[in-house]
């Protein structure tokens, strides 16, 4: 019934400190093709720590020990470095959170775009240029040539987030993370720039793995939601059953303590210490659990 | 308004345009607020919205006279304070505190967290029971005593905005300006704090300026709010009228922005 393989299919990952203390305990995750899927949790969750593993980009401390990342099917571990980052490099991109460090100050802004494409998947200059173009007419830059030519600090936050999207859909990707990509902009430029994912994800069947700590963002934007706690996935639904019946308690208070000005008579509530203590057991649990297959 | 703590009249304020300066001679000066006229009421929150470049942090730094303006007045309490110059400002700044984005930035490292507090303390003359004053601070904001002992690095970033919070009341200022104090943190952390903010709000009688970016936190917390953009003011007057009935198309437009937690199908191309 369901032939086609998730685009991303993440199990059981497990990724730990020199001292031994996990940040990622045993996360699954499916990502299917061409859906949002956004990760929401709170700082220190390890919501980027999951796109960087994908991406082989963790840091120097934190190791990788356990699990399994499968791309279209593609088991990663099966592959050599070189391969595997070839096919990272092919089918995923990256929407990084601020616009501005993502970017090199001193070059212009076309050749940044066009780099991935020449260099990574070998494209001929001049289909790499007419590719540019092409992309930031899609997301509607309306002069390209003027931004091609610009450099980073003579655009405003959304046009440097636009062209980050251009970008990343240049090369046509399957899989695209999103880390935070609107978190440093204005709500209303946060509004343009998450109508224009949500378009060019539909049109190009791109799925995308969506980071982000703002729960009125996942409302908009997913299909499903993963959402973590500590490194350990707290509760995994589509968009519209998590908000509707939300089934673990710390996904309830997450949308407690989240403000709505439809609603300002409500007290805002921190996450109750009764929900900290069952996330503190159930960590702990899992952390029992891990050490005895472990030895 | 009866008696509000704030009047500004035509308030400019003009700072040099460092991105058009000339390798010699003086920067070109740019117009960041272009004359507003507004009123702070007493023993409340206002909240001041707008987004990046709209002047809100300018004008807040007026008010408390980190910035000198151009023109226009500003009647603190009852006196002129738009041109005072800073041997005069002295004795005001008591009543003139400030509460920081980042405590991870305006708290000292090397200090400890009952030294931070004193520092104001101790320079408005305040230094008999200092430790008992410290003490009370933090207290006030819900923070064991022994905090007095500790250092930045082991406070939570929660713990450390209740830090910057306490160094502000400390003094008991008749105003406190809080820019943009709960965008760094989680949700829950946010939630606390705010609750925090409103409940000394309403015991101290404090006249507080809340500089936030976010309408939904502007609507739970402040009774009065005024939206700006590019440095005028778009519409200001009571949160829940602002929120009931827009007059200007940009409120309406920062409002119908805000992504709630909810499942809305057709919000994005709205």
């Amino acid at each position: 019934m369901n032939a086609r393989p998730s685009c991303l299919s993440i199990s059981g990952l497990t990724a730990i400190l020199p001292n031994g203390s996990r940040v990622l305990r045993s996360v699954s995750l499916d990502v299917k093709p061409g859906e949002v899927h956004a990760l929401v949790g709170e700082s220190g969750a390890g919501k980027s720590m999951i796109g960087k593993a994908l991406l082989g980009v963790l840091p120097p401390s934190v190791r990788q020990v356990e699990g399994s990342i499968a791309l279209e099917g593609t088991e990663l571990e099966t592959l050599g470095a070189a391969a595997r980052r070839r096919l990272i490099g092919a089918r995923t991109a990256l929407i990084p959170q601020d616009p501005l460090t993502a970017l090199n100050p001193s070059r212009r802004i076309g050749p940044q775009m066009s780099d991935r494409l020449t260099h990574i998947l070998g494209w001929p200059a001049e289909r790499a240029r007419n590719r540019i173009r092409e992309m930031l007419a899609e997301v509607h830059i309306r002069e390209p040539d003027r931004v091609i030519a610009a450099y980073p600090h003579e655009l405003s936050g959304g046009m440097r987030q636009r062209v980050l999207i251009a970008a990343a859909f240049a090369a046509e990707p399957r899989l695209i993370v999103a880390d935070e990509p609107t978190t440093a902009l204005d709500v209303t430029v946060q509004k343009q720039i998450l109508r224009l994912i949500a378009d060019l994800q539909r049109q190009h069947g791109t799925a995308i793995l969506f980071v982000t700590h703002d729960l009125g963002v996942v409302a908009k934007i997913s299909q499903s939601v993963t959402v973590l706690y500590a490194g350990m996935v707290v509760e995994r639904a589509p968009t519209p059953a998590l908000f509707a019946t939300p089934q673990h308690a710390y996904t309830r208070a997450l949308m407690a303590a989240t403000p709505r000005y439809t609603d300002p008579a409500s007290s805002l509530q921190p996450v109750g210490s009764a929900v900290l203590a069952e996330l503190a057991l159930e960590v702990q649990n899992a952390d029992n659990e891990w050490k005895r297959a472990h030895g | 308004m009866a008696d509000p703590l704030f009047t500004v009249r035509g308030l400019k304020v003009s700072l040099p345009d460092m991105t058009r300066k000339p390798l010699l001679g003086s920067a070109p000066m740019l117009d960041i607020l272009h004359g507003l006229d507004l009123a702070i009421e007493r023993n409340c929150i206002t909240g001041i919205v707008g987004e990046s470049g709209s002047g809100k942090s300018t004008f807040g730094r007026a008010l408390v006279r980190l910035l000198e303006p151009s023109a226009g007045s500003i009647a603190f309490d009852g006196r002129e304070i738009a041109h005072l110059p800073e041997t005069e400002l002295k004795p005001l700044r008591r009543d003139l505190q400030m509460i920081f984005q980042d405590p991870m930035s305006s708290l000292n490292p090397r200090r400890t967290i009952g030294a931070i507090i004193a520092a104001p303390m101790r320079h408005h003359g305040l230094s008999d029971r200092i430790g008992e004053r410290v003490a009370a601070a933090l207290t006030r904001v819900g923070l064991p005593e022994d905090f007095a002992s500790r250092y930045r690095h082991q406070l939570s970033g929660g713990q450390r905005q209740r830090v910057g919070i306490a160094r502000a009341l400390a003094l008991e200022p008749k105003f406190v300006l809080a820019d943009e104090i709960v965008s760094g943190l989680d949700v829950s952390t946010q939630a606390q704090i705010l609750t925090l903010l409103d409940q000394l709000a309403s015991e101290m009688g404090l006249t507080i300026a809340f500089i936030s970016h976010d309408l939904s936190v502007i609507r739970r917390l402040c009774r009065n709010t005024i939206v700006m953009r590019a440095g005028r003011i778009v519409e200001a007057g009571p949160t829940e009228a602002l929120f009931a009935a827009p007059r200007e198309d940009y409120t309406r437009e920062l409002i119908a922005a805000i992504p709630l937690p909810e499942i809305d199908d057709d919000w994005l191309t709205r």
